[in-house]
This record gives C-alpha cells, sequence and structure tokens, in this order.
C-alpha cells in the first residue's frame, strides 16, 4: 500500500474523536437536561432542611372551653453514620429500656421496610414523645451519646377524658400515608381518627424550614444564602366544635356499664351538641409511648370501645321510624290526619300478623304516634305499596317510599365531618326481587312500615331525623366543626337539605310526638317548662330488644334534637326516655334540677350485663 | 549569536498559535475548575499557596516558563537524544516503586523535598519521542514484523513497568499508541478487532440481565449477536469485490429473524439468540465456501473475524470472572451496572452523575456547586474535575470544555499531517493519540460510561506532575511544528 492511502486515516482518526465528544455531548444532554431525578437527589444530599414543626391548631367546644391543646415533648433522634462508642449500658437506664429493646430498635431503624425512606446520614426517629421530665436526665447525658440528637416537637393533650371518639388521636405516619402526600417525612404525626383525621389538612399547619448546607460527612457548614430561603412554620387552625363539653360529660356518665349512643343535633345548624358512643375510653389512653399498648387492648375488648357507634353503629330505628312513615304516607295522599285504622291487638291482613299493644281501634294519625300504634302504620304502608293504581307496581310503590327516605336522609351516609360513617339500609325493589325472586308484595315486607325489618339506621341518622322534624321539612348535614379559624366551614355543612314532605305534614307529626310526651310512649320526657316532642323506640333485637328514643325540644324553636339508643335495654320507656330527658334538661337549662340529679345518678349506676360475646 | 537570535524571530513566526491560544484558555478554564472544586464556602477566597487553587496557579505559572523554554529549544536535539531520554526515562520507571512512598495503594509518586513528582506522566513524552525516532526512521515498516515488534516494543516496557508501580490506569493510556500505528500503517482490522471485542465484552454483560419484552432472549445477547452479523457484513461490503454475497448474507438473515420473530410472537416463544448464532455460523460457512469456491484468502478472514467474535463474546464470562483481578471485577460490574454498591465502587460514579446532572442548562454558577465542594465528589479537584464543570456551568459549559478538546485534537491532527518528516508527524499522532484517550476515558467515568480508571483530565486536573507532563507533550510538538520548513 502507498503512503497516500495512510494519510486519510486522518479522518477516520478525526472522525473518532468527533464520535466520542458528540455522544458525551448526547450524555450530558440526558444527565443535565433531560432527567431531573439528579437534581432531587443533589438537593437532598447536600441541603440539611431542617423542619421546623408547626404548632397543632387547638380544639375547643362551643362555648370555647379548651378540649385539645399541644404540650412540649421531645424526640430522641439517631444519626447511624455518627452514632458509635456510646455507652450503650448508660444509655438505655438514662431513657428506661431495655438493652435489647435498644437492639431492637435499632434494627428496625436500619431496615428500609420498616423505616421508610432510611439514611444513615440523616437523623432517624429513635424513640418519640419524651416526657419532659424523663428529657431533662437524658439531655445532661446528651454530649455522651454521640450521633444522638434532640428534636422538639409538640404532644397532643386533652382537657377532659370525654368525647374520645369526635376528638379522635394524632399517631405517627404509616408508609402508605407518606406516598399519598408529600407534606409527611418519616417520624411526623398525622391524625388517625375523629376530627383530628378529618380536619388533619387545617390542624396541622404549614412547616417552616431551615436551609442548612452540610458536606459529605454531614457536618453542618452554615445557613444556605443567609436563610434566605428559609420559612418560618404557620401554626394549625385553631377548631371550634359545636360540641358542649358538660352535655359530652354527662352523656357519657349516663352511659356508663351501658352499650348505645347518644347522638344530639341543634336542629337549626346541624351543629353536632354531643356524640355518646359507648363504651367509650380516656384519650389520654393514645397518647405517647404507651398508644401502641393501649391501643391493641382497646381493640381487643369485646365491647368494641374504639368503635364510635354513633355513626359506626347500624340498628333497626324501630317506632321511631313511623314518624318518617305518617310523614311519606301523608305527602302520598296515602292517608289524611284523619285516617282511621283499625287495630285489634294489631296487624291482620291473610296470615300475616304484627302484634300491637291494647289500644281502642279505630285510630288516627295523632293517636297512632302518640301510642305507637304499629297497626296503623302498617295498613299506611300497605296500601301505599299496593296502590299499583297510583304507582303501578308494588316495585315503583317501593323505589318512591325509598326515595322518601333517602330524601330524609337515610341509606347513604349524611357526610359528618369524622371518618367511618356508616350507611345505613333502605331496601329498594332490586334487593327484595333477589332475596324473594320476585316474588314478594306489602305483606312480605310490612315489618320495614315499622322500623324493623331490612331498615337499618344509625343512631345520626335518627338525631337527624329528629332535627328534620324540628325544623319542619329539612336538614342541615350534621357537623362537629362548628368554626375553622381563618376559613369558612365547607358549604357542604351550611346548605339546607329539604325532605319531600311539605312542612304541613310535619305539624301534624309534631303535635303527634308532643302528645308522645304528653300522655303518651315517652311520658318520662315530659319536662316541666320545656315543651319536648319525643318518640320512643323498641327495636327487636334477636337477643333484648334495645331501648331508643327520638326527639327534639322546645316544640317551638326547637334547640336540640336527640337520639339515645341503649342496647338491650328493653323498651324505649326504660333506658333511652329518661335518658333523653336528662340530656334535653341539662342543654336547654345548662343544669340539672335536684331530682333529675338524682335520676341521673340512678341511671349512671345502671349496669346492663352484656357478658364477654364479641359485639 | 546573530543566526540564533534570527532563528528564534523566525520561530516565533512560524509557531501556531491557534494550538496555543487553544492551550490557554483551557488552562484556564482549568484552574477556574480547581478554584471552584476546592472552595469551602464561606471562605474568603485566598490564593496563597496553602490552597490547591493558589498552587494550582503555581503549577500552572510554572508550566508556562517550562512550555516558553521548550520554543526556545532547538528541536533537533530529540532527534538526537530521544533515545536516551527514553532509557533514562525507563530507568527512572524502574526505581520508582522502590522509592516511592504508598500513595493510596500505588507506588508511582517520588518525594523531592515538598514537590511529589509522578514520573509515569513524563513517561509518556518519552516514549512518544523514541517512537517517533523510531518509526520515523527511513524503511521502517509497521508491515514488517521484525518492525512490528520492535514498535511493540517501545510501548510495552513503560506499559509493564507502570503496571508495576500498581498504576494500571496510567499504564492503559500507552494503549493510545496503537492509534498512532493505525495511521501509520497497522492493519485498520487490528484496530476494528480491538474496538469490536471491547464493545462485545461491554454491551453483552451490561445488558445480560435484562430479556428483550415477551420473549426469552436477553437484551445482551440478542444486540452482541446482531452486531456480530452486522459487523461481518460490513467486513465483506469492504473486503470483497462481489457485493452480492454481502446481500445473499443479509437477505438471508434477515428472513430467517424474521420467520423466528413471528413464531416466538404468535406461536412458541423461545430464545431468538439461537437464531442469531445460527445466521453468524450459516455467514461463516457461506463465506468458507465462497473462499474455497473463489479462492479468497480475504473471505476466510472475514469468516475468521466472525468465529472470533462468537468466542470472545461467549467467553466473557471466564474473562470476567477469571481473569480480572477482584477489585477490577467490581469496578467493571458496578459500571455495567451489574452491582448496585451505591457506599462501594458505584458510589464515586453515583456521586459524580449527581453532580453533573444537578447542573442543569447553566449550572449553579461559580463556586456555587453544592455537590463537588462539600466532598460527595471523591478526588473532585483530580479525576473527578469534570464534575465541577457539569455542576458549576451546567450543560453549556460542559459542552464548551468537550468541544475545545476537540479543537485541539483536531488542530493537531491537521499539524501532524503537515510534517514534512515521518518523526513529526508520528510524535504529533501520538499527543493527539494520549490527549483523545484521556479526554475519553476521564470524562467517560465521571459520566458513568466508562470504567472508573484514576487518570487525570489534561490541563484541568489538579497536580504539577500531570499539566507539566502535558504541557511538555505538546510544546515539544508544538516546536517541531514550528520548525517544520527548516531545510525547506
Amino acid at each position: 500500500m502507498s503512503v497516500v492511502n495512510f494519510e486519510k486515516r486522518r479522518y477516520i482518526i478525526g472522525a473518532i474523536a468527533c464520535i466520542i465528544v458528540l455522544v458525551y455531548i448526547v450524555r450530558l444532554f440526558f444527565l443535565q437536561i433531560v432527567n431531573d431525578d439528579y437534581k432531587k437527589n443533589a438537593d437532598s444530599n447536600a441541603f440539611l432542611k431542617k423542619i421546623q414543626y408547626p404548632a397543632r391548631g387547638l380544639i375547643t367546644d362551643r362555648n370555647g372551653k379548651l378540649l385539645v391543646y399541644n404540650e412540649p415533648a421531645y424526640n430522641i433522634m439517631v444519626v447511624m453514620n455518627e452514632q458509635h462508642g456510646i455507652d450503650t449500658m448508660d444509655f438505655c437506664r438514662t431513657i428506661g429500656i431495655s438493652k435489647q429493646q435498644y437492639i431492637d430498635r435499632m434494627a428496625e431503624i436500619k431496615d428500609p421496610r420498616l423505616n421508610y425512606g432510611y439514611s444513615r446520614y440523616t437523623p432517624q426517629l429513635f424513640m418519640g414523645q419524651i416526657p419532659a421530665k424523663a428529657f431533662s436526665v437524658f439531655q445532661e447525658k446528651l454530649f455522651k451519646f454521640k450521633g444522638f440528637y434532640i428534636e422538639k416537637r409538640s404532644i397532643r393533650h386533652y382537657a377532659t377524658s370525654h368525647a374520645a371518639h369526635i376528638l379522635g388521636d394524632v399517631a405517627e405516619v404509616n408508609p402508605a400515608e407518606i406516598d399519598s402526600d408529600s407534606y409527611y417525612r418519616s417520624g411526623d404525626y398525622i391524625g388517625k381518627l375523629g376530627v383530628e383525621k378529618s380536619y388533619e389538612k387545617d390542624l396541622r399547619g404549614i412547616k417552616g424550614v431551615k436551609i442548612m448546607i452540610r458536606d459529605v460527612h454531614g457536618r453542618i457548614k452554615g445557613h444556605y444564602q443567609d436563610g434566605k430561603f428559609d420559612r418560618v412554620p404557620e401554626p394549625g387552625r385553631n377548631l371550634t366544635l359545636g360540641l358542649d363539653r358538660e352535655l359530652q360529660a354527662l352523656g357519657e356518665r349516663l352511659m356508663q356499664g351501658k352499650i348505645g349512643s347518644i347522638v344530639a343535633i341543634e336542629p337549626s345548624t346541624g351543629e353536632v351538641l354531643c356524640m355518646v358512643s359507648s363504651p367509650t375510653f380516656d384519650p389520654h389512653l393514645l397518647i405517647g409511648a404507651e398508644r401502641g399498648a393501649n391501643y391493641q387492648k382497646l381493640y381487643a375488648n369485646p365491647h368494641k370501645p374504639l368503635l364510635n357507634r354513633a355513626i359506626m353503629g347500624q340498628y333497626p330505628p324501630g317506632s321511631t321510624f313511623k314518624t318518617t312513615q305518617a310523614l311519606t304516607f301523608l305527602q302520598e295522599g296515602i292517608i289524611t290526619p284523619h285516617t282511621y285504622y283499625p287495630c285489634s291487638r294489631g296487624f291482620w291482613h291473610g296470615r300475616t300478623h304484627v302484634g300491637c299493644h291494647g289500644h281502642h281501634s279505630p285510630v288516627e294519625l295523632n293517636f297512632a304516634i302518640q301510642t305507637s300504634c304499629n297497626s296503623y302504620f302498617c295498613w299506611g304502608f300497605y296500601h301505599m305499596i299496593m296502590a299499583k293504581s297510583k304507582y303501578g307496581s308494588c316495585s315503583n310503590a317501593l323505589t318512591r317510599w325509598k326515595d322518601y327516605m333517602v330524601s330524609m336522609g337515610f341509606g347513604y351516609r349524611l357526610g359528618i365531618d369524622l371518618p367511618g360513617e356508616k350507611r345505613g339500609m333502605i331496601p329498594n325493589a332490586q334487593y327484595y326481587d333477589k332475596w324473594y325472586k320476585g316474588r314478594w308484595n306489602a305483606q312480605t315486607i310490612i315489618s320495614d312500615a315499622i322500623g324493623q325489618g331490612e331498615v337499618m339506621l344509625t343512631p345520626l341518622q335518627v338525631a337527624n331525623l329528629g332535627a328534620t322534624i324540628a325544623n319542619r321539612g329539612y336538614y342541615y348535614i350534621p357537623h362537629v366543626v362548628s368554626k375553622i379559624q381563618g376559613r369558612d366551614l365547607d358549604t357542604l355543612y351550611t346548605r339546607k337539605h329539604y325532605t319531600f314532605v311539605d312542612e304541613r305534614n310535619y305539624r301534624f307529626v309534631v303535635q303527634g310526638m308532643r302528645n308522645a310526651v304528653l300522655g303518651g310512649t315517652c311520658k318520662r320526657a315530659n319536662l316541666p317548662g320545656i315543651e319536648v316532642c319525643g318518640k320512643t323506640g323498641t327495636a327487636q333485637n334477636r337477643g333484648h330488644d334495645h331501648s331508643v328514643f327520638m326527639g327534639f325540644a322546645p316544640m317551638n324553636n326547637p334547640r336540640i334534637a336527640i337520639s339515645v339508643y341503649v342496647e338491650n335495654g328493653g323498651f324505649g320507656a326504660d333506658y333511652a326516655v329518661p335518658i333523653g330527658a336528662l340530656m334535653i334538661e341539662q342543654y336547654i337549662n345548662g343544669k340539672l334540677s335536684e331530682s333529675s340529679m338524682a335520676t341521673a345518678n340512678t341511671f349512671a349506676n345502671k349496669i346492663i350485663s352484656y357478658g364477654n360475646r364479641q359485639r | 549569536m546573530a543566526t540564533d537570535n534570527v532563528s528564534a524571530k523566525s520561530i516565533f513566526k512560524s509557531i501556531d498559535w491557534v494550538t496555543i491560544l487553544l492551550y490557554l484558555v483551557i488552562v484556564t478554564l482549568g484552574w477556574f475548575s480547581v478554584m471552584g472544586a476546592t472552595y469551602n464556602f464561606g471562605d474568603a477566597i485566598t490564593l496563597d499557596l496553602t490552597t490547591r487553587a493558589g498552587k494550582q496557579l503555581l503549577w500552572i505559572g510554572l508550566a508556562m516558563i517550562w512550555g516558553f523554554s521548550l520554543l526556545l529549544i532547538d528541536d533537533k536535539i530529540y532527534d538526537t537524544f530521544s533515545y536516551i531520554l527514553y532509557v533514562i526515562m525507563m530507568g527512572i520507571l524502574l526505581i520508582t516503586p522502590f522509592i516511592a512512598t504508598n500513595h493510596k495503594g500505588s507506588y508511582s509518586w517520588i518525594n523531592i523535598g515538598s514537590l511529589s513528582l509522578q514520573p509515569a506522566e513524563f513517561a509518556k513524552t518519552a516514549t512518544a519521542l523514541a517512537l517517533a525516532k523510531m518509526m520515523g526512521t527511513y524503511g521502517f515498516s509497521l508491515s514488517r514484523t521484525r518492525n512490528m515488534v520492535q514498535a511493540c516494543a517501545i510501548v510495552f516496557i513503560p506499559f509493564v513497568l507502570i503496571i508495576l508501580q500498581r498504576e494500571t490506569g496510567s499504564a492503559l493510556i500507552y494503549l493510545a499508541f496503537f492509534l498512532v500505528f493505525y495511521r501509520e500503517g497497522m492493519s485498520g482490522s487490528v484496530l476494528f478487532i480491538g474496538i469490536s471485542a471491547a464493545i462485545y465484552f461491554i454491551v453483552g454483560l451490561r445488558y445480560n440481565m435484562f430479556n428483550i419484552t415477551y420473549t426469552h432472549t436477553s437484551v445482551g445477547e440478542f444486540a452482541v449477536l446482531t452486531l456480530i452479523w452486522i459487523f461481518t457484513l460490513c467486513l465483506d461490503l469492504v473486503y470483497d469485490k462481489d457485493w452480492r454475497n454481502a446481500r445473499h448474507m443479509f437477505l438471508g438473515g434477515l428472513t430467517i429473524l424474521a420467520i423466528a420473530g413471528i413464531v416466538t410472537r404468535y406461536i412458541h416463544i423461545f430464545d431468538i439468540s439461537w437464531v442469531l448464532l445460527a445466521i453468524c455460523s450459516g455467514c461463516i460457512v457461506y463465506l468458507c465456501t465462497k473462499a474455497i469456491l473463489n479462492r479468497d484468502v480475504k473471505l476466510y478472514l472475514i469468516a475468521i473475524f466472525t468465529l472470533g467474535s462468537l468466542a470472545i463474546h461467549y467467553s466473557t464470562d471466564y474473562v470476567l470472572n477469571d481473569i480480572l483481578e477482584p477489585h477490577q471485577q467490581t469496578r467493571v460490574r458496578v459500571l455495567l451496572g451489574l452491582e448496585d454498591d451505591i457506599n462501594g465502587a458505584g458510589y464515586n460514579v453515583r456521586q459524580s452523575e449527581i453532580a453533573i446532572g444537578s447542573g442543569g442548562l447553566l449550572g449553579k454558577g461559580f463556586l456555587n456547586g453544592t455537590q463537588t465542594k462539600l466532598k460527595y465528589v471523591p478526588e473532585q479537584d483530580t479525576d473527578f474535575i469534570f464534575c465541577t464543570v457539569g455542576e458549576e456551568s451546567g450543560f453549556v459549559g460542559a459542552t464548551i470544555v468537550l468541544l475545545l478538546f476537540l479543537c485541539l485534537i483536531l488542530r493537531l491532527i491537521h499539524l501532524a499531517e503537515r510534517q514534512n518528516y515521518a518523526m513529526g508527524r508520528i510524535y504529533g499522532y501520538a499527543v493527539v493519540s494520549i490527549l483523545l484517550l484521556h479526554v475519553f476515558i476521564n470524562i467517560g467515568m465521571v459520566m458513568g460510561l466508562t470504567p472508573v480508571i484514576g487518570i487525570p483530565l489534561p490541563f484541568f486536573s489538579y497536580g504539577g506532575s500531570s499539566l507539566w507532563g502535558f504541557t511538555i507533550l505538546l510544546f515539544i510538538f508544538i516546536r517541531i511544528d514550528a520548525s517544520r520548513n527548516r531545510y525547506n
């Protein structure tokens, strides 16, 4: 080959150089422009963002009395990379743990499956919420424990031991919560139950940040750009609840030793005045280091104290449901206030029989409500469902009926601002078609008319029924939070919801309920000076019947609507009515009379035996 | 004396100022990078000799003096003394491990007073000169085995000596001289085979664990076999007068591959790499048959290339596990992404990628890089200096630096080609090859593209030895180039 040939190789060598540089520029382009993973990584590497935790919002009752507040507490943090050569025995003794606990906790921290986002260069939570006293000893010895740090946090405190279900609690975030909201970092606290959970975003505030520069060894090199990008934390919003602290306390006292619930609503606003679920628990149990163990204990209790029966319990409404039937039949023109139905110790039609207690016959609406006549409402229901000329079929009739029920807030969640609400049950035609394979009629489902059968309501829905009747035809979605500092309440809670029934028809029902108190089933709710309207219920149950009361007061310009459920309490009049009356008296008068006080003590000491079965 | 003055003047007239300018710009940018890499947040900017930036300024000043002095020295001495220089240098390399102190496991640094020097950096120049002298001798031809062996010996003596100092990275740079051999007539196929083998090795291992979607075929296997097939076709196209052979092998292979694709997609999933192996084997058989029929030796050679490629490919696992040393294995594995050991060998590469990546389009600004300065990146002012460029001046700055190096290399190729004497040209190409390989490996490793081999970025990395080494290497060539027309 001649030399000339080789000379051309300069182009090949030049091309190799060009290709290399070109490939590298492309690589740079991907590293620096396309992919921003690297940028994020660099930020978390070189900046130590010291989070400044905001104070969580306070919670007060409707009268401004404090319910939940903050107290300082301390977290012990550890940076694994810096932690070495400490006297483990001394350390354990100081914070009161065993050596094994120390070893286990260290292993937990290092396990990325348990400790999400673990890094040995960043502070990890070793032990949370150390009370101020234990902390002071630790702080003195801190210099000996290299790699351990203290982080000041606050711990939730409860002013009373009441309303645990409503207030809820806070606990460390879990990995799923960290994933779903970028606000949280490992070791943060989040509301887990009650208002703490449903108003988490208001209560938590906005975190502040101090950006520190640090080198690869984690040593702090000072403020980044003299704190230009630092942010002061914004405290969380304070909440005012509709709750009346005294009323709640009385309710919890009255329900001692009984399973059930009391829900009271202010009809003119939908604010929840009290919400008792019994058995309850002391919210202090779920604070601090003991939270986990106590939670397990409560969870294992067969009577399920953690369950908020007021919104999660689903019961047959019993006779309180008759008011809804009266309203529906009146509005649909099935009955008039002067329609008479016979009752000879019950409803008899074909092979169907629904029993009733002894009273004169026939009865009209007012007296039917007053005395809680089963037969009257069965006949009304029968005539509505079988009104083929009006509705075309049983199915259509039942659908119409169901729509009335839904308009009154049944069958779906009302939408209270607490987590875990249940929807109850209003059966529809499809349900019975499936159940009875299409062969059903009014007789088959007659017990729905008296709040038995397939109908299930939550105590909240029953209380809301009381509020709706008190308002003569509308309700606000019940809510426990009445005011949020710095923003308006969700319009969801300030909008009236009208039922399908006219105000004029409500008046007949109100009158019936007033008569029930004056001379019917609710006589024990007849308070001097307060015009109480009420309706008892005796919800049939596999065991002993549930005692139910639904009412409101005063009759005109009502201030409180209430539902009381006492599981296995027997007749409505036995437990629910007197308890309801005491609650109404307490709220309207602000105190109990002396005789009522005695009654209250009696009921507070009454214990119903439930055994140890899971409930 | 008067004639000397005249010659000095004429020399400065014929100096290639473009190269000098490029050199000055690169060195200046390099100094700013060292400054950026070693600056501590909050410190006042001082340039005394306690800081690395201050020291580097001194090294740069001295380098300028060496460079200027070299321009004054008559280039005839290189012709005369190159062998002697080479022998002296090899002697120094030989004794270095015995007098050197342990520096991170290598024995390549000699302490002279407070100054540490790395003889290996200067040996490159001596080797390049000796090689240029030898290959520039009249009648020397690489196609003659004897001469080839001589040239290789010149290269391999320092190669081995530096390996003895446990500086494998610096030693690998001597492979750059094969590019010079290529320019001077070594068969291109040697270069081609070498590069191909490297590609098979890296691609095969890198993508071995991933399967092509919906098949049982590993991406690495598929890619390497396809490359072997395509390389075979390319060789045939270049060396075979009958282009129909390449066409037959291409269309035949494509048909078989298409059928296999349909079968695996719709009928039965199997490993397509076996089909590719069959295609490659088919090519070998086809080439051999044609070679016999046409009596064409070149076709045999192509077939041997294909066969050898297959052999290399199927022996990479063996090479990795049984030939390389454990720490080299780890480096290769981490580089190829086979091991994700963030805090081990891969940590450096990962951190340097983060540093460069965080620079964005325009960078964080001079002295504002957080990653490099806070010592996340190791060797930030020496081997990983390019991180600082990427972080502080972003994509734009890093690209400019790359283009500056490209300009310098292309300029040097141009200068080398205009030499009237083989020795000048060969020396020029030696400079080109050394610079190119340094830039290729150093910047590649910082961006995670090439293995982490501890070699400096020319004119950028902190340190007197490397800066002076490269300056001397370059300025000798500038001086040789300046007097190219002396006897005309």
